[in-house]
């Protein structure tokens, strides 16, 4: 690709430990992210789709540096940000900016939206409150709220409007690249489609870059260009928008993409439910972690994990049964 | 601040404190009687124009000592709650922040606090050190710091879990401003609604170590210290036990009150804790 990379994530693993006290050891570790891997390029939308629990949240926290890998690198724009101490990772902080997914207790209530918005600027520094000030009023305006807003309490405020605040928090220091975590999945869906128009036009308008976490396939195909799903903390299958919606290779990008209904009320989906639960993560199963609930497991899929091989340009899947060869053709 | 009149706990609380505290005020101004001035003459005489409640054995008004009392027992209730906020938040902040080790220890640390009869430590504190009203706030002060450090690590702890905090940390704001600027802010009502309870019982533990002689030293006016000097006199002269004791019901009863009021308004759903 010749495009160029601005986040590129190699081997990222994170194990969380279980149970143990203050003398004891941990009993077990919960392997939350395993070696993940894949690059967000310059203006460019990256989806992260896959169930609660499979380590989403975990890996977009570990970019934002707020959670130390186990493993793994995080390169920025060139830059190995893993290893930066608080105090050096500071000026990255304004490159890599976030949007949480609740909006009640991502905004202090016991702060004014004016200070909301310029925590980033005060966290970056050198800016005097004259010059913040402007700032967030420049950015409210974008986000489409009032000069007046900037005055009031977040109780004041709906839940769409919230999420525009903390929109505009992420915005005002410029950042390169947005961390959307779950941005729309704690709103009214009416209200979900406008912000995430709001974001495709600030992306226009600042350059960004997205990674965006969702667990809703739908949200991912309309704001994404290029889209991994994760299982059980491993990637399954990454690929192009296109690909994504045509040519679905991994069997679990197959049922979760046949769980979104159509628009269309003629258009008969094919009734399939996915078999069982999500396996639990401290004891996964061996070989592929998705083969209990595949159909088209065989042994070789209880034995020995499949790794992620490339398919056709810039389309990867982890499964012994797709290997190559592509699944469903009608 | 409308919004806080409309409880009733809170008004009644409001008023009876503001007595309190104007009583205190007054009696650096003005006493009808200066404090500690005997009269052999107009002992033990009963309420009257030129003393209103009354007079001691000594002869000494009644009003005036109540009045200075006040005093005693409003820097008793504040010197106490600041040991106990001070000392109490910053160890509640730590076990909240650092947990693990540093949590168990604290936390298991007021655990034995509370497991002894306060009263009761307190006269041995105050009879070890000896007895006097500093030794008394002490005393009582030492006690509020597991009550203070168990509230703040409680609201603390769900705070910093709140996604406001990761904002900021992303942000690059540092720790302690972290604290400063969305921590405290944030548990500073339960924090003032136990302050004003503690600040009741504090009256309370005072006039109790006074009444045993444990805390304010003869000849200064301490409310549980008349009562104590009032009992030999208790069927000739009434009102000397009487109205301090009143001082003590209103007092207390005032900034529980208050206390009571200021909960039910800032903060519905805090559970009473202690």
């Amino acid at each position: 690709m010749a495009e160029e990379s601005l986040l590129s994530v190699e081997k990222l693993s994170k194990y969380f430990p279980i149970g143990g006290g203050m003398f004891a050891k941990p009993k077990a570790w919960v392997k939350a992210v395993e070696g993940v891997s894949f690059n967000v390029r310059k203006q460019e939308n990256f989806g992260v789709v896959g169930e609660s629990g499979c380590g989403k949240t975990t890996m977009g926290r570990m970019i934002l540096n707020l959670i130390e890998p186990t493993t793994g690198r995080i390169v920025f724009d060139g830059t190995d940000i893993t290893p930066l101490s608080r105090s050096r990772m500071k000026p990255f902080r304004r490159h890599i900016q976030t949007i949480f997914q609740d909006p009640y207790s991502s905004l202090d209530p016991r702060m004014k939206v004016a200070s909301i918005v310029a925590e980033p600027l005060r966290g970056l520094g050198g800016y005097d409150r004259l010059q913040r000030r402007r700032i967030v009023a420049e950015l409210i305006a974008k986000v489409g709220l009032g000069r007046a807003d900037l005055d009031k309490f977040p109780h004041e405020f709906s839940g769409g409007q919230r999420q525009r605040i903390g929109i505009a928090r992420a915005l005002c220091v410029r950042p390169k690249l947005i961390v959307a975590d779950e941005p729309v999945s704690a709103l009214d869906v009416s209200i979900q489609a406008q912000v995430l128009n709001l974001l495709d036009d600030l992306k226009a308008e600042f350059n960004l870059s997205y990674l965006f976490i969702s667990h809703d396939i739908g949200v991912v195909e309309h704001m994404c260009d290029r889209v991994a799903v994760m299982y059980l903390g491993r990637i399954v299958e990454i690929a192009g928008i296109e690909a994504f919606r045509r040519n679905p290779l991994h069997p679990y990008t197959e049922a979760l993409r046949n769980a979104v209904p159509a628009p269309d009320p003629r258009h008969r989906i094919k009734p399939y439910a996915m078999k069982g639960d999500v396996p639990d993560p401290i004891s996964p199963p061996p070989g592929c972690a998705f083969h209990p609930r595949c159909d088209y497991a065989f042994e070789k899929c209880s034995v020995e994990r499949p790794r992620l091989k490339s398919v056709e340009s810039g389309h990867d899947v982890a499964c012994w049964y797709n290997d190559g060869r592509g699944l469903v053709m009608d | 601040m409308k919004r806080f009149f409309i409880n009733r706990n809170f008004t009644v609380g409001f008023i009876l404190s503001i007595v309190v505290i104007g009583m205190a005020v007054l009696s650096f101004l003005w006493t009808p009687h200066e404090v500690n001035e005997m009269n052999a003459r107009h002992r033990l005489q009963g309420p009257s124009m030129a003393h209103p409640l009354g007079t001691d054995q000594y002869g000494r008004d009644v009003l005036s000592r109540v009045m200075a009392g006040a005093v005693v027992s409003i820097i008793v209730g504040l010197v106490t709650v600041a040991i106990g906020v001070v000392i109490g938040v910053l160890l509640g902040l730590a076990s909240a922040y650092y947990g693990r080790f540093l949590d168990e220890a604290i936390m298991r640390l007021s655990d034995l606090m509370f497991g002894f009869p306060a009263v009761l430590t307190a006269i041995l504190i105050t009879s070890i050190l000896g007895p006097s009203v500093i030794n008394a706030m002490l005393a009582i002060g030492i006690f509020y710091i597991p009550i203070f450090a168990r509230l703040t690590r409680a609201t603390a702890t769900s705070e910093w879990k709140k996604e406001y905090v990761l904002a900021a940390r992303a942000s690059g704001i540092g720790e302690w401003h972290i604290i400063g600027s969305h921590i405290l802010p944030n548990i500073l009502s339960p924090l003032l609604i136990q302050g004003t309870i503690q600040f009741a019982v504090a009256i309370l533990a005072e006039a109790g170590l006074s009444y045993l002689g444990l805390g304010t030293q003869p000849p200064h006016p301490s409310w549980g210290r008349m009562l104590y000097e009032a009992q030999t006199f208790m069927e000739m002269a009434p009102w000397m036990a009487i109205f301090p004791g009143v001082a003590i019901a209103w007092a207390v009863l005032g900034f529980n009150l208050l206390g009571d009021g200021l909960r039910d308004t800032l903060d519905p759903k805090m559970v009473r804790m202690r």
